[in-house]
């Protein structure tokens, strides 16, 4: 474990049916985790474009965490399953242009597992302070 | 079954543009949609509702300036429509597969004509050629029949067209077979038996030399491929797609060029893209200074994303770039890789689904579980 002083700036985007309403569980719950994480709600991990988890990356976030309801319980039925296909999409190809796909995270958490969501953002917190922060931060010219 | 378009005087073109002519006075069809040369002697699409006007027509240009997979679109996307005949290049014939996946044309009352293709120029290099002692079509079909084929001397066939394995008509309605073919008795066709009934057509045997002419041909262009695979590869990782893309002036020329980009509410050219003049300022204190135009790498990043999966090399994107940017090698190297994981060809079948807007349950099945 290593304390560099670094705090990785984390933008989540979960769906608001399974994963959203357990960070709010662990809100409610007083169940700690790390305040490095920013969450956007959106409906469905189905509506995540890639260009928005791209946005984050290429202007201050340091990781991308999109999280969505267990395969079988999304609430328009098929969004977390294409939703799985564009994320791989998007992490091959942020590896093929040389990019790191590891900041990009994607975690099935449902409504009730407030517990999963915690621990999923100290993870991701401890894996992105190890890594050091997104060098695309500061590169200007992308 | 395969059968052959007479030919006479050993004048191909002339065979060509009577076959056509014939699709319009059987009355197959209502129009056809074939590269024509113009007055002034460029080479563009036009619906040629006239037969006459087909003296005109000149699918054997090698000059390819826009995929004409785009054109088919607007003329059969919705009834009522004629009942058309496109002669496309294996590349444009490709595209249009993926448009009518992405619902932008339509195969109803189309007959489509995909012609074997030796490779192309760019729009400059054609009108170079003409204006300085022409175009030599005959070494070209010389080229088709052995297998051996070279761009004309002083010129190079388009970048794409150089690494393009997919160059045979494989696919189509009507095949017209030049590879490996002894054009003497005729011009080579494939094409459903009633239709070739239409058209007085009768069988004709396969004269054997094709699949010889096409390996041969498929064998160098996969080497050269794969060397600019191989050397995008490295670039990619070394100075990553903003070291490529860092001379781009973000014309959009690439994405108009595209067959495959269709969006009229481009993401990029909508308000979405459209910051607060503030914004700018929080992301040039933050990183210090701030590329302009905004999003340049998300553009490219997002082209990628959205549409490789379904890129087609024909590599209109890369002739279309001011800035000279390799942009379909970019497309085709991250496109082949792409491609391979989900198992996906672009433009080989409209039976096969987009691989991102369809899914399977039991895939990826440890994704997102991490613990
Ligand atoms: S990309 Fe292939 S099919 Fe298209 S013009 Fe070039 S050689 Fe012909
Ligand atoms: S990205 Fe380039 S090579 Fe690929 S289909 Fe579009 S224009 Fe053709
Ligand atoms: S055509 Fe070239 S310069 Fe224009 S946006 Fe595309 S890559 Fe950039
Ligand atoms: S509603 Fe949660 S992933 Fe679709």
């Amino acid at each position: 474990m290593s304390d560099n002083g670094f705090e990785p700036k984390i933008v989540a985007f979960l769906c608001n049916w399974c994963t959203y309403t357990g960070a709010d569980l662990a809100g409610t719950s007083r169940i700690q985790y790390p305040p490095n994480v920013r969450i956007i709600r959106l409906m469905c991990t189905g509506s995540v474009d890639p260009t928005y988890v791209l946005k984050a990356l290429l202007d201050g976030a340091d990781g991308v965490l999109v999280g969505g309801c267990h395969p079988g319980d999304c609430h328009y039925q098929s969004g977390n399953y294409k939703a799985r296909r564009r994320i791989i999409a998007l992490k091959e190809i942020l590896k093929q242009a040389g990019l790191e796909e590891d900041r990009v995270w994607l975690r099935w958490i449902s409504a009730s597992e407030g517990q999963r969501f915690a621990d999923t953002v100290s993870q991701m917190t401890q894996y992105l302070k190890e890594k050091g922060p997104n060098p695309m931060k500061k590169e200007w010219a992308v | 079954m395969r059968a052959r378009i007479p030919v006479e005087n050993q004048d191909m073109l002339a065979a060509l543009r009577g076959f056509l002519q014939r699709l319009l006075e059987t009355e197959v069809v209502e129009a056809v949609l074939v590269p024509m040369e113009t007055p002034s002697g460029a080479v563009t699409p036009a619906l040629v509702a006239d037969p006459a006007l087909l003296d005109a027509a000149d699918p054997l240009a090698p000059v390819l300036g826009l995929n004409a997979a785009r054109a088919v679109g607007p003329v059969t996307i919705r009834e009522p429509r004629g009942r058309i005949a496109a002669v496309l290049r294996p590349c444009e014939y490709r595209a249009l597969i993926e448009l009518v996946k992405l619902q932008q044309t339509s195969l109803e009352d189309l007959v489509t004509v995909v012609v074997d293709c030796p490779g192309t120029y760019t729009v400059p290099d054609y009108q170079k050629m003409r204006a300085n002692g022409g175009v030599d079509r005959s070494a070209l079909l010389a080229g088709m029949r052995t297998g051996d084929l070279a761009s004309q001397a002083g010129y190079a066939f388009r970048d794409a067209c150089q690494i393009c394995e997919n160059f045979a008509a494989v696919a189509g309605d009507v095949r017209i077979e030049f590879f490996g073919a002894d054009l003497s008795e005729g011009i080579p066709v494939v094409l459903a038996d009633e239709l070739a009934g239409r058209l007085g057509l009768e069988a004709a045997p396969e004269d054997g030399r094709r699949a010889e002419a096409v390996d041969r041909i498929t064998r160098s262009r996969i080497q050269a491929r794969d060397a600019v695979f191989a050397e995008m590869r490295g670039r990619l990782e070394k100075e990553g797609v903003e070291g490529v893309f860092a001379a781009c002036v973000r014309c959009h020329n690439c994405m108009t060029a595209c067959p495959i980009c269709y969006c009229k509410t481009c993401l990029f050219k909508s308000p979405v893209m459209e910051h607060e003049p503030i914004q700018y300022m929080a992301w040039a204190r933050r990183k210090g200074a701030y590329r302009l135009p905004a999003d340049t790498m998300l553009f490219h990043l997002t082209r990628l994303n959205h549409m490789v999966l379904s890129c087609i090399g024909c590599g209109l994107c890369t002739d279309a770039c001011p800035a000279d940017l390799p942009v379909g090698r970019v497309f085709r190297t991250v496109g082949q890789q792409l491609q391979a994981v989900f198992e996906y060809v672009p433009g080989r079948s409209v039976e096969e689904p987009l691989p991102l807007i369809t899914f399977r349950e039991d895939e990826w099945l440890e994704m997102g579980e991490e613990r």
